[in-house]
């Protein structure tokens, strides 16, 4: 049985059409359909639920002792109100998840972490824990709301103050209220756009909801599901827990290099994680210069030699050509490599490129594509 | 769902279209272009193959996934709809001037429904 989010009844009475993903029941996509939904948030704005996400609470005099040794990242010189993203990894370096830290103050931490993994998360982080540290699960009783797209500030200033609103990426303000409800403000997404995550009781949810909906009336404000989430975070190039990185797939391979502190002292994984320059194969971008739709976890292959695998595909929307993550042997890595990735009997053609695809702010293709998605 | 009194269906959801008894177009219905949501590309098979009745020859894809299309004609690919190649969002616009390809020499189909006949089982189907 899927459970629902507190959100349930309020997808159903925007048409969404509800699917099972990690155990809840979402909408894969409301009546405009993925495409619209897509180009809302590169052009205006977007609604998204994203309550399945879990919420644990690390506190305790040795939180930040345990951070560091459970996560790659370094979060020593971490200011209150600040978020800093990591990989957790296992012992032989494989990815266990990626995550978000927020320190709420000092001794106090908020991870927010995938929703297929949360329980498996919850367990290696009670497992792993040291000294004066509680982890908490506190997903059930917390609904999470993301505003997304340029507009997104203007919508989210007509219901909250100022000085409740973070003026930074990857920064939160705790305890402050939208459209008069308790809430928790994070400028952070997973669309490549400008955006907000709200955190609430779950009971509030629906009402933030609808009052978000209203403000956003002005800006072409729609509801979006499941699918856009993945396209808008394909053509940003933001990887994905299950694709572009799990258990026998390392941080550094996946290009999260950057949030791994081989220098900051020991932590879970760091034995076996390589620098950059010993890397044997890595994270890429392929565009599809042939015919076709490459999809994840197909075979990707140079002059019939299979080099790696893909992890995502899909036609991107706003890009307007099919693209593809892959995992390839790094000595077929350089930008313009051609590839084929033989997709149901047929060869398809690509070409690595850089990521991401998408960057905020790239102007749309042709005045016919602007005309159809209402864009000035 | 939009059903025309003078096409064929089948279980699978194609429509049929018949020229003469030897000669018929071929596409996606309503219903099912519904279903899938918006379609990103299509896949035709070439000129000159030949079909069988009932098996795939030829596949739909939105952003999310990829569905076959099956062939409810035995026979040869006379003609393929290019246009659909550049443009596979005119199936969602209007499936039923969107055909796929034009099956010549036709020696046998699988199980064909009229309008209504259709109409009653996507009906059924919907409802279990």
């Amino acid at each position: 049985m899927e459970l629902h989010t507190p959100l349930y009844e309020t997808h159903l009475k925007y048409h969404g059409k509800m699917v099972p993903f990690a155990g809840y029941l979402l909408p894969i996509q409301y009546e405009q359909g993925v495409i619209k939904e897509h180009m809302a948030v590169r052009t205006r704005a977007g609604l998204f639920d994203v309550s399945h996400m879990g919420e644990i609470l690390c506190k305790g005099e040795d939180a930040l002792a345990n951070l560091q040794y459970l996560l790659t990242n370094d979060f020593t010189n971490m200011a209150e109100g600040q978020a800093r993203y990591s990989p957790m990894c296992n012992e032989r370096g494989g990815t266990v998840d990626d995550l978000i830290v927020y320190k709420q103050k000092e001794n106090q931490y908020l991870i927010v972490v995938n929703a297929a993994n949360k329980d498996k998360d919850f367990k290696w982080m009670r497992k792993h824990a040291f000294g004066k540290a509680e982890f908490t699960d506190i997903s059930e009783m917390t609904a999470q709301i993301a505003l997304q797209g340029p507009k997104a500030k203007e919508i989210l200033q007509k219901l909250a103050a100022a000085d409740s609103i973070p003026g930074k990426y990857y920064h939160a303000r705790f305890d402050v209220k939208a459209a008069g409800i308790p809430c928790m403000i994070s400028q952070t997404g997973y669309t490549g756009e400008d955006g907000y995550e709200i955190y609430m009781d779950g009971k509030d949810a629906p009402a933030m909801w609808e009052a978000l909906m209203e403000a956003g009336k002005e800006e072409g404000l729609i509801p979006c599901g499941l699918g856009a989430r993945d396209t808008l975070r394909l053509e940003a190039a933001m990887p994905l827990y299950g694709h572009e990185m799990d258990d026998t797939v390392n941080p550094v391979e996946t290009g999260l290099g950057f949030a791994v502190k081989l220098q900051k002292e020991d932590f879970i994984g760091k034995a076996y994680l390589p620098g950059k320059e010993l890397l044997t194969r890595k994270r890429v971008g392929l565009k599809v210069t042939g015919r076709g739709i490459i999809r994840e976890q197909e075979e990707v292959f140079v002059n019939h030699q299979k080099i790696g695998f893909t992890t995502s595909g899909t036609h991107c929307p706003y890009l307007g050509y099919p693209a593809a993550m892959a995992i390839l042997d790094t000595a077929y890595t350089e930008i313009g490599t051609k590839v084929t990735v033989p997709v149901r009997g047929r060869q398809v053609e690509a070409e690595v490129v850089g990521l991401p695809f998408y960057k905020k702010g790239l102007s749309i293709r042709s005045g016919n594509e602007k005309e159809k998605y209402g864009i000035k | 769902m939009q059903v025309l009194e003078d096409l064929f269906y089948t279980k699978s959801h194609e429509w049929i279209k018949f020229e003469d008894e030897k000669t018929a177009l071929v596409g996606l219905t309503d219903y099912a272009q519904k279903e899938l949501g918006e379609l990103v590309f299509v896949n035709l098979p070439e000129e000159g193959e030949e079909t069988k009745a009932g098996a795939s020859f030829a596949d739909v894809e939105s952003v999310k996934a990829v569905s076959d299309v099956y062939c409810p004609l035995t026979g040869v690919v006379g003609t393929i709809n290019e246009e659909l190649l550049d443009a596979p969002e005119l199936i969602n616009e209007s499936p039923y001037a969107a055909w796929f390809v034009k099956i010549e020499d036709i020696t046998d189909k699988v199980e064909l429904l009229s309008a209504e006949e259709y109409e009653e089982y996507v009906q059924k189907e919907t409802e279990e």
